[in-house]
């Protein structure tokens, strides 16, 4: 690493240096527009990878960056999906706006839960986490009046795009709109962690108290990241309402959580490509597995997950960036043509 | 109304002590050795697998399947721990998350694979069904007899964690794992134990469940959140703090059904929340 | 730009649709193959399968071609991408399957859309076929068998009734169905509780019900492992149920159920459109070749895969190999067949099912419990539906 990046002199040079974008990273997301390409029938499919990478990426920040393990994401991501679509319900099915209001909704109820969740630590908080969640589902499945309970919400219908595009049966649109969202939220999450708002946070993680020490502030700053998390999960089912006209319990259950915090440590956590290649992975590999045998694709998903801790320790990122990280390779790699190598 | 509060109140034991022995296991190896084990329910289930195939397949008595799901539950950790866990006692909270809920998706397939989809039948011996009725009071023979067992397997617990030289190893371990290794204790052995143990007690939960609850391929994945809440609440590493945890939330459950049915599916939720934020370490946590 | 792309995609699909369907006819069936519902996806996919054995995978000159995916439960949002998939990533022509209401009706938008012919298998919500043209169902309808029940029940001298059910859009619709049949023909309702879905342990509820001292209790239970527990704690609470009349739709005494109860199941008095016990020479045959198959007894949900079969294939017939979704729904509109469930048919209007709904008891019959017939109203529309504003 040393030998390719350039002397680091103080604070101001160490975040510049970060937030360049790499060749990798440009050539990933040229990537992403490939499905248009090559699986045009698999556009629905990598719109919903899509948002479940959004939906990862924002757990990201509170879980890889702020050391908060969150096992009731799915409150937000389902919290901002039914505001969605209770705002199209009755009568407003302009998306953009839709998506605007469910991030405030979600960040908003995440501004009030943040009060109790940067009070504690450790088992205590994932219990905390887990049970709101719990909540907010039994409160969605009693409030059918509201949300139709276990029937899923009826009468969700969306407006064409911009007036333009209409959300197709082959997701072409669905696909657009769930990539450019992702990729608007990706660059602000970038920004943020890249900041040095972003670096105390990481000292959060590492260690609380010194950070208290040292007169940081650390639950205001739990306190933001947390709310900013929790739009970003908003805007997450937002964007799955909108694009499938459907919102059931099933987007509050535990099950969702769960998926998506076993999705972020399989891509690897507190990398910000973390939950994205995690995402990625998971909903493509169960697609095809299910798609083989659609009874025990449980069964070869489980075989992965333990593949990938037993080989590739702290998610697939964090096994990569150890081997590369390594002397041998960095020995081989400076053999390659500077090109290749990538500019980080 | 005193009537109906003594039926709740046995009702609510009764399942408290379900969930205590489904969860004692996970609570002192988590206090032990910090290893997140998310397939301890897999023990369960296999306990419940154990127990339905020798009763309906070999003709055994229930009673005497329940020793065999002890151990089949136990023998099968034991090899799980060797070849697996064991890599991964020094790695990250995530990675340890990862691996077991892996292990979780494979046993529930692999259950699926093998028995099928559909709940599997227990038929318990006559003695064992039925109830008492005491004073106005209806007892169930075999929640009687669910309380009973629990009472002696605690005391059996605790007797060997107080009053033997392991139990004294295993106290300090989860006391305080750095001290215990710089005095000669050896610590991995003392857990290898204690996780066959642990999960030997999930086997046997498991296979007491079934009259209760039923079992299928996800109880690996149903149970796991009211296992979860039990260690939680009751504090790592504390078998007392299991015992009271399983026994509360059994209890409010049980009542909040009864006296309160329009909230009864909140109401094990806001006790859990309730007691974490009054206590974030657990009833009887130290950490 | 994106107009002619999505013209290019049509075009394909039509082409790729068209040369398949000189030789293939693909069926995409959705429900959930894993996770907690896996158990009667296994049981509808045991009915399709057994049907396509006895009868063949050619149709009208076309093979057929079922196409499996998983929705894994609740989960509307991957129940209407996989049939959106199953359509145009996998060139299917007819939907059919769907375990669960939430799923039927996100998927329904698909068969609008798309006007692709649609048979719903087993999600039981009245509303559910009114949500695209293009469906049937071969299932039943929550309403239809719980309110011939309510009505049934009046008339066999219940008049005070504890209603019980799960905490969730089918159980509301069971108890309120329930209530209409009970209380248009003159009951009472004394009280009423519902239970968490999740709920395993029923004593509190049951005791609760026994307390309010009803002459009959009314039960709404999904499958899994609920009503087995459920059964245990109305004969461990020592309700006798020759005084007090214990109710429910078929779900509370299916056969797992039962072996799990025991002796506590006997006594119980549900309302169904199907069962393996049902007595006719059809059935008896059927049951056998089941369990040749699957080693298993077939139930309801492997009735609605048997007869959403036999519905999809006579339907072809008719249109002569034609998948196009009008020409299939007009076929099937109106057809009237006689199944292992007894006589029953597509209502030309809704496209629901119409059929008999059995009053059954349990009973030991040679040593094993059965739910016996020993009542029955017959020809059954769904009651929600016909009160609906045209």
């Amino acid at each position: 690493m040393a030998s390719v990046a350039p002397a680091i002199s103080g604070p101001h040079q160490y975040l510049q240096a970060q937030t360049r974008w790499s060749r990798v990273e440009i050539a990933f997301w040229l990537a992403t527009l490939l499905p248009f390409v090559v699986a045009p029938n698999y556009l629905v499919l990598a719109s919903q990878v899509a948002i479940t990478a959004l939906f990862a990426l924002s757990l990201d920040l509170i879980l890889g960056y702020a050391g908060i393990v969150s096992l009731g994401h799915a409150a937000f991501f389902g919290f901002g999906a039914y505001t969605a679509g209770i705002i199209s319900k009755y009568g407003w099915g302009e998306p953009l706006s839709g998506l605007l209001i469910s991030g405030i909704a979600a960040g908003l109820l995440g501004y009030l839960m943040s009060f109790v969740i940067a009070r504690f630590r450790h088992l205590a908080l994932i219990m905390i986490t887990l049970g709101f969640g719990f909540l907010l589902l039994e409160a969605a499945n009693s409030a059918s009046w509201l949300t139709g309970g276990a029937d899923g919400l009826q009468g969700v219908r969306m407006w064409p795009l911009l007036g333009i595009f209409k959300f197709d049966l082959w997701g072409v649109t669905s696909y657009w709109y769930s990539l450019i969202v992702l990729f608007l939220l990706f660059l602000v999450s970038r920004r943020l962690i890249h900041s040095p708002f972003g670096l105390s946070l990481r000292g959060i993680r590492e260690n609380i108290v010194r950070m208290r020490a040292i007169g940081a502030e650390s639950r205001a700053h739990l306190q933001k990241v947390y709310t900013i998390s929790a739009a970003m999960a908003g805007i997450a089912g937002a964007v799955l309402t909108q694009t499938t006209e459907t919102v059931s319990l099933g987007v509050l259950d535990f099950q969702r959580s769960a998926d998506l915090l076993v999705m972020l440590i399989l891509g690897g956590a507190g990398r910000l490509y973390g939950g994205i290649v995690g995402a990625i992975l998971y909903m493509v590999a169960r697609d095809q597995f299910s798609g083989i045998n659609p009874q025990y694709w449980y069964f070869p998903i489980g075989v992965l997950l333990i593949a990938v801790v037993l080989f590739l320790p702290n998610g697939i990122l964090g096994g990569l960036a150890k081997i590369t990280a390594s002397e041998r390779l960095q020995k081989w790699m400076r053999t390659l043509p500077p090109w290749l190598r990538g500019a980080s | 109304m005193i009537v109906s509060m003594f039926g709740v109140l046995f009702d609510g034991l009764a399942y408290g002590m379900l969930l205590f022995l489904l969860s004692v296991g996970l609570s002192v190896t988590l206090g032990m050795m910090n290893f997140v084990n998310l397939a301890h329910c897999t023990f369960g289930m296999i306990g419940g697998y154990v127990t339905v195939t020798l009763m309906n397949s070999m003709g055994w008595p229930f009673l005497a399947t329940l020793p065999a799901a002890f151990l089949v539950a136990a023998a099968a950790s034991v090899v799980f721990e060797r070849t697996m866990f064991r890599r991964l006692y020094r790695s990250t909270d995530l990675d340890q998350c990862l691996l077991t809920i892996g292990l979780v998706f494979v046993s529930v397939a692999s259950a699926a694979w093998l028995y099928g989809t559909i709940q599997q039948p227990v038929n318990l011996p006559s003695y064992l069904r039925g109830s008492y009725n005491v004073m106005g009071v209806t007892i169930g023979v075999y929640r009687l007899f669910l309380i009973g067992m629990s009472i002696v397997i605690t005391v059996a617990l605790v007797g060997a964690l107080e009053y033997t030289r392991f139990g004294a190893q295993v106290r300090a371990a989860v006391d305080n794992q750095r001290m215990a290794r710089g005095l000669g204790i050896n610590v991995d052995g003392a857990f290898a134990v204690t996780f066959a143990l642990g999960s030997g007690l999930a086997g046997l939960g498991g296979a007491l469940a079934i009259d209760i609850v039923g079992l299928d391929p996800s109880f690996a994945l149903a149970y796991l959140v009211y296992v979860l809440i039990v260690v939680s609440v009751g504090g790592l590493g504390s078998i007392a703090g299991s015992l009271v945890a399983a026994i509360v939330l059994g209890i409010s459950d049980m009542a909040g059904k009864y006296y309160f049915p329009e909230i009864g599916s909140f109401l094990i939720y806001l006790v859990m929340l309730s007691l974490l934020m009054w206590r974030p370490v657990g009833l009887f946590g130290k950490r | 730009m994106r107009r002619t792309f999505v013209g290019a995609a049509v075009a394909v699909l039509l082409a790729a649709t068209s040369a398949n369907a000189q030789q293939t006819i693909k069926i995409g069936v959705v429900m959930s193959f894993s996770g907690q519902f896996a158990d009667p996806g296994a049981q509808i996919d045991g009915g399709i399968k057994l049907y396509m054995k006895q009868h063949g995978d050619m149709v009208a000159g076309k093979k057929i071609e079922i196409i499996r995916k998983d929705s894994g439960g609740i989960a509307p949002d991957v129940a209407k991408r996989l049939s959106q998939e199953v359509i145009v990533r996998e060139g299917a022509t007819i939907l059919a399957g769907y375990d669960l209401t939430p799923n039927a009706l996100a998927a329904a938008d698909v068969s609008a859309q798309a006007k692709t012919f649609m048979v719903n298998m087993n999600a039981a919500t009245s509303v559910i076929t009114t949500k695209s043209p293009y469906m049937a169902r071969t299932s039943f309808t929550v309403w239809a068998v719980n309110e011939s029940l309510g009505a049934w029940a009046y008339k066999s001298g219940v008049r005070k009734v504890y209603t019980l059910v799960s905490d969730f859009g089918p159980g509301w619709d069971g108890e309120a169905a329930f209530t209409k049949g009970f209380k248009d023909a003159g009951g009472e309702i004394i009280g009423s509780a519902r239970y968490p879905v999740a709920n395993l342990d029923f004593t509190a509820f049951i005791q609760r019900a026994k307390d309010a001292n009803p002459d009959g209790i009314y039960i709404w239970v999904p499958g899994g492992p609920q009503p087995a527990a459920i059964g245990k704690a109305i004969a461990e609470r020592g309700i006798d149920k020759s005084k007090v009349k214990v109710m429910g739709q078929g779900e509370l005494t299916y056969e797992d159920a039962l072996k799990s109860m025991g002796d506590a199941g006997l006594g119980l008095i549900t309302a169904f459109h199907y069962d393996y016990n049902h007595q006719s020479a059809m059935n008896k045959a059927f049951v056998a070749a089941y369990n040749a198959e699957f080693k298993r007894n077939p139930d309801m949900f492997s009735a609605g895969g048997y007869d959403g079969m036999h519905l999809i294939y006579e339907s072809l017939k008719k249109t002569n190999g034609s998948t196009d979704g009008d020409a299939l729904i007009a076929a099937a509109k109106g057809m009237k067949w006689e199944s292992p469930r007894g006589p029953m048919m597509i209502d030309p209007e809704t496209r629901d099912v119409v059929q008999t709904v059995y009053i059954r008891r349990v009973e030991k019959v040679n040593g094993a419990l059965v739910n016996v017939e020993f009542d029955k109203v017959e020809n059954v529309k769904d009651p929600w539906k016909a009160r609906q504003p045209k």
